[in-house]
């Protein structure tokens, strides 16, 4: 679904730096600095390496476990229109996961090694999904607003300086805003409905609001250093992208005739920008630190998927090397 | 309810009860097996079977919207698919028992849509020719959605039952559960004499040589052995379903008991 703005540590082991060979670095940065992208082929610096495996394995764990909270409504769904959208945007999920792994293992890593560390807890991934969905109407909003913040933070990507990870975001996003437009769709469908209907969408709205701004990561102000920016990863500051985010939401919110939960949500006019109040870090940082209401729920329903599975894998490969075998034999 | 289904089909003389019933009986059944498959998304094996059995539930749900519309224009008392699909009571579901029971693990699963597709592949073959034309347009439509479903479900059972002693043994015991109930899909009843006898689809016991001839073979590469037949018969195309049906219907069902006559 999305990558959080900010590229969490992992937990890796901290080591000196290794130095890299000076004539390689030149033509790199050179690369780096023309606007040309980095291919799989290229030499490239073991930091700069290590972060978009970080970055990419994070965003690939995200559209994965963010199966999980929308899947909770599938067999739920309202009517079967419905059931269909929902069904094919969790496949999508799946689809841009399968895409990013595949993106990370152009820099030399397996698919399985990253799995490993998104169950064994070692990989971080979106905290946005470590919220429960608690009524249809959260669906909707999923879309809407985390989907909708996704796309603030991935649009940048596609011109980010490693190709098949820009090259990954250019499609992802197009399903994204897809996604976007079709929970939009549901709950302007919701807003004309009964009360009931409507409450349900302010009650995701208010649960859903400072998260989805949350999802850009800390204030600038914040943020650790990282060489993120100059390798060209990161293109829009974590403030900005969310101050674009915010403006763009509150008119939509006003079409939808829905409230969002900030008393301090005001245009100002000399900025050119909405104001918005504060956001709790002390939340947000609960959550990435494994005490949001789902991590640890999450995290099982991964693994019971992935230990349930295990004997089909097995059988897949057993029966391919028996084939394999049967054919040399043949030959 | 559902706002973006035309009404394709408008009969101009009054369908039988047996043909609403038999168009009922293929909605149900696409119907409860995509809410069966569509459980699994989010917790398959690996992410491409993620993929793929989504892609099937998909394919069912689809199946389900035409043919509960169609059944509902057929009987022309209004019902649209919405109302066909969560509004009924249990005894009013007449799909076949096989397609409710839980889908247990991937071998289950697997084993339940490689017995189905085969099966969906003769009958919709069969109905893309009806004199029902919009049943014949829905067939047309379908068979190319399960001969993918066979493929892969085909696929995967010789993968299973050749694969190791551990999937060898849990698809044999899948194909051990599952082969009595496919007794139901092949049992004489006058709904489809009627059908058949008016040229709008096959009675689907006489698909049951054909059907045989799909499976058996692939059973054979997997290493499986079909099990003998028994005196165990299910019920469910006629209403009599089993433990399992009421229990998948409270959560299908959930949102339009909840909140009736909302528009979603």
């Amino acid at each position: 679904m999305y990558t959080q703005s900010l590229s969490i540590p992992d937990g890796d082991a901290k080591g000196p730096r290794k130095v890299e060979n000076p004539d390689y670095l030149a033509e790199f940065n050179a690369k780096i600095d023309a606007g040309s992208f980095i291919e799989p082929k290229d030499w490239m610096p073991e930091a700069y390496r290590k972060t978009l495996v970080r970055q990419i394995s994070q965003h690939a764990h995200s559209e994965i476990v963010g199966m999980l909270p929308e899947g909770n409504w599938i067999t739920r769904a309202p009517s079967l229109k419905r059931k269909a959208i929902l069904l094919a945007k969790v496949q999508d999920e799946g689809g841009h996961g399968l895409y990013l792994y595949a993106a990370a293992e152009t820099l030399g890593v397996s698919r399985d090694e990253l799995t490993e560390a998104l169950l064994s807890g070692k990989a971080k991934y979106s905290s946005i999904f470590n919220y429960p969905t608690l009524n249809w109407a959260d669906i909707g909003v999923i879309g809407w607003l985390v989907d909708g913040a996704a796309i603030m933070n991935q649009i940048p990507l596609c011109k980010c300086s490693y190709g098949p990870y820009a090259r990954a975001m250019v499609r992802v996003c197009k399903e994204e805003s897809f996604h976007q437009r079709q929970g939009y769709d549901l709950l302007l469908h919701m807003m004309r409905g009964t009360d009931e209907q409507r409450a349900m969408v302010q009650d995701a709205v208010d649960r859903w609001w400072f998260p989805s701004i949350m999802m850009f990561g800390p204030h600038d102000k914040d943020s650790v250093h990282t060489d993120s920016a100059r390798w060209g990863i990161k293109r829009i500051s974590n403030d900005d992208l969310r101050q674009k985010f915010v403006d763009a939401t509150v008119k939509q919110a006003e079409v939808l005739g829905v409230g969002l939960p900030d008393p301090d949500l005001k245009w100002n006019e000399a900025r050119g920008h909405y104001d918005f109040g504060v956001i709790d870090w002390d939340e947000f940082w609960n959550v990435v630190g494994g005490h949001g209401q789902c991590n640890v729920d999450r995290l099982a329903a991964r693994n019971k998927a992935w230990e349930d599975g295990a004997w089909v894998r097995e059988a897949a490969i057993a029966h391919a090397e028996k084939m394999d075998k049967r054919e040399r034999q043949v030959a | 309810m559902a706002d973006d289904m035309t009404q394709t089909s408008v009969q101009t003389v009054a369908a039988s009860a047996e043909h609403i019933e038999y168009v009922m009986r293929l909605g149900d059944n696409a119907l409860i097996l995509g809410q069966r498959l569509s459980e699994w998304c989010g917790h398959a094996p690996v992410i491409e079977e993620d993929l793929a059995l989504a892609n099937m539930a998909l394919d069912l749900v689809g199946q389900a919207r035409l043919l509960l519309t169609h059944a509902g224009n057929l009987e022309g008392k209004g019902r649209d698919e919405d109302q066909m699909a969560f509004l009924r009571v249990e005894r009013d579901y007449r799909n076949v028992t096989m397609m409710e029971v839980p889908n247990e693990d991937f071998g289950r699963t697997t084993v339940r849509n490689f017995l189905y597709s085969a099966f969906q592949i003769l009958l919709w073959q069969k109905l893309a020719t009806s004199s029902d034309t919009e049943l014949a347009a829905i067939a047309a439509k379908s068979l190319k959605e399960a001969r993918y479903h066979f493929n892969h479900s085909a696929e995967w059972v010789i993968r299973l039952g050749d694969g190791t002693e551990v999937s060898h043994a849990k698809t044999q015991a899948a194909l051990d559960y599952l082969w009595p109930y496919t007794a139901e899909l092949f049992a004489a009843n006058p709904t489809d004499e009627a059908v058949s006898a008016a040229g709008i689809g096959p009675a689907w016991g006489e698909l049951e040589a054909e059907w045989e001839a799909m499976v058996l073979p692939v059973f054979v590469q997997a290493t499986l052995v079909v099990p003998a037949r028994t005196p165990f018969k299910t019920f469910g195309k006629f209403g009599r379903h089993s433990e399992h049906m009421g229990h998948l219907l409270a959560v299908m069902q959930h949102m339009q008991r909840t909140y009736p006559g909302a528009q979603w």
